[in-house]
């Protein structure tokens, strides 16, 4: 396994004395798709600035493609898409200046555009099916096209390792499977990609590995030996919605197979099989 | 015919006139160019805090004997400085802690002129003396309205890719930090600089009217930046005029013209998002 991103031990406490992250520590592998999931307040945010060096490490180091943070940045390794609440959408720019801007550490000091850069800039635009709206504002865009036009500036970029913070909140379906089209095919690319999800449902579909962290990793791993319900119900606790469909509401055999669902707060997960009956008397929440 | 045009173009006979025309032009530039940034960032106040700040600066720089754009600028700088830092380490608010920093060193200031006699008058720092400005405040009007325009040019993306999106700014290895100091730093020196000639009223003025105004009319940046300065210049220039044949003051005048044309550019734009919505009523 070739090492994309190798998270070290890492510990953030905050200013005012909070301890965000403890101990953090996992490896990613070139051509990849992680998902980070956690409850709110987890660290997941946090993560994500150690990554990208906005906040400073107690403890530990973070690596991306064997250089360090600051280096990486430098060598523009690292794309980041934005949650949708981190951006004013008011603000007078047009979608294909917003695209311009992961164009802007390939550039000069004086940031003019070449031709390779309107060129990658195209390119993106067409890879998010997003041609027609190049010249909008990007206030002018629905939910799910505004997730679409940062994911293409990470594109033009053409960074290596891609962070994306909740990409799949307020977003329909169709957005969804698109950008999840779009993840697979960068990380047939050899990308590395780590994605923070509340949306348990399409981790085992789209995401090989998962991480799970509560203000330390929990588990990291492929996602059929991590996701599991054991560990889930230890990273979320007691705020996951869970649901057992169990025999006797399922079926009228004494088959004593059950269906699972877990949820946080998005599309729910499924699980099917033997284990873990006892769970039964508390069907609901738990 | 001709007696028109010579009553219509008297006001550029006069020397103290041509000299106002240049120092309001020059200084048009680059504080439209900054409004834009600061509208967007949410600073618009923080010209006002800064050009209040500098007060004691200049009473202190005369005290000490320097220059007294020295001691004004240091000023200007430490209440940005006083103002991050107490935002940063309280729960208070950005303005809450910037209307505190800002008016108790503008009332420091005031304390130390009534101990202190400076040759600088509170009521040039406030309104200017736009109509007495000499070839010295011309230059130094000149100078640092280039030292803006060439910054814009350098800097303007990077600036901009700072406002709207830190993260991504940083993300790419920009230094941030050094975007956030020099964009203040560029701000006091400007403020510092036209505040002898055109008086700190008329600066509060062009650092938030002309990028407000473009910030209503405008989609994209470029022609944000292009409407500002159009704004600031034409403005500038008429109130100069105008101010001649109403005997009135230049500075109020060109606040008192660009809030006119505020006021039309919001009426005209609630209107058109009005009947935009009426058009189309179903586009969520």
């Amino acid at each position: 396994m070739k090492t994309g991103l190798i998270v070290n031990n890492v510990s953030v406490t905050y200013r005012n004395g909070f301890n965000a992250l403890q101990n953090a520590s996992f490896k990613l592998p070139i051509g990849s798709i992680t998902a980070l999931v956690g409850i709110n307040g987890s660290g997941k945010s946090t993560l994500f600035k150690s990554i990208m060096g906005f906040v400073t490490l107690s403890q530990g180091n973070v690596e991306i493609l064997g250089y360090p943070v600051k280096q990486a940045l430098k060598k523009n390794l690292v794309a980041y898409v934005p949650q949708s609440e981190d951006i004013d959408w008011n603000f007078p720019i047009l979608v294909e200046d917003v695209i311009m801007m992961g164009r802007y550490g390939h550039m000069n000091f004086l940031r003019r555009s070449n031709k390779k850069d309107h060129q990658m800039v195209e390119l993106a635009l067409q890879r998010v099916n997003m041609q027609d709206y190049r010249k909008r504002q990007i206030g002018e865009l629905s939910g799910g096209q505004k997730k679409r036009i940062f994911l293409a500036r990470a594109l033009a970029q053409d960074s290596e390792v891609i962070l994306l913070d909740e990409p799949f909140t307020g977003v329909d379906v169709q957005t969804e499977d698109q950008i999840m089209a779009l993840l697979r095919e960068l990380r047939d690319e050899g990308k590395v990609i780590l994605v923070s999800t509340h949306n348990l449902g399409s981790v085992p579909e789209f995401c090989d590995r998962t991480v799970l962290i509560n203000r330390t990793i929990l588990a990291a791993g492929e996602t059929k030996t991590v996701f599991t319900q054991d560990n889930l119900q230890q990273a979320f606790g007691g705020v996951l919605r869970h649901f057992v469909l169990a025999g006797d509401t399922l079926h009228e055999d004494d088959d004593t197979r059950q269906v699972t669902l877990l949820s946080d707060h998005e599309r729910p997960v499924v699980l099917y099989g033997n284990e873990k009956a006892e769970t039964i008397t508390q069907a609901g929440s738990l | 015919m001709l007696a028109l045009f010579e009553l219509l173009s008297e006001p550029f006979y006069f020397g103290f006139m041509q000299q106002a025309f240049i120092i309001v032009l020059l200084l048009a530039i680059p504080s439209a160019l900054l409004s834009c940034f600061l509208v967007l960032k949410g600073w618009s106040l923080m010209g006002d805090a800064i050009s209040h700040s500098v007060l004691p600066g200049i009473v202190i720089a005369y005290l000490l004997a320097i220059p007294y754009a020295i001691g004004a600028f240091v000023a200007g700088i430490s209440c940005a400085i006083a103002t991050g830092y107490i935002k940063e380490n309280s729960r208070l608010k950005e303005d809450t802690v910037m209307g505190i920093v800002f008016s108790s060193m503008f009332a420091l200031g005031l304390v130390l002129m009534t101990k202190i006699e400076s040759d600088v008058h509170l009521d040039q720092i406030l309104f200017g003396d736009l109509l007495g400005s000499s070839g010295q405040d011309i230059i130094e009007v000149a100078g640092i309205s280039l030292l803006v325009v060439l910054f814009m040019v350098c800097k303007g993306k990077d600036l901009l890719l700072f406002v709207f999106d830190k993260q991504h700014a940083q993300a790419i290895g920009l230094p941030v930090r050094f975007l956030h100091y020099a964009l203040l730093s560029i701000l006091s020196l400007t403020i510092v600089f036209s505040l002898k000639a055109v008086g700190m009223i008329l600066v509060i003025a062009l650092l938030i009217a002309p990028g407000s105004i473009a910030f209503l009319l405008c989609n994209s940046f470029a022609n944000m930046l292009k409407v500002a300065v159009l704004v600031s210049c034409s403005c500038s220039f008429l109130g100069v005029y105008i101010s001649f044949y109403l005997d009135s003051a230049p500075a109020p005048t060109i606040i008192m013209l660009m809030s006119l044309l505020f006021i039309i550019t919001f009426i005209q734009t609630t209107q058109r998002a009005k009947s935009i919505n009426l058009d189309v009523p179903d586009t969520q």
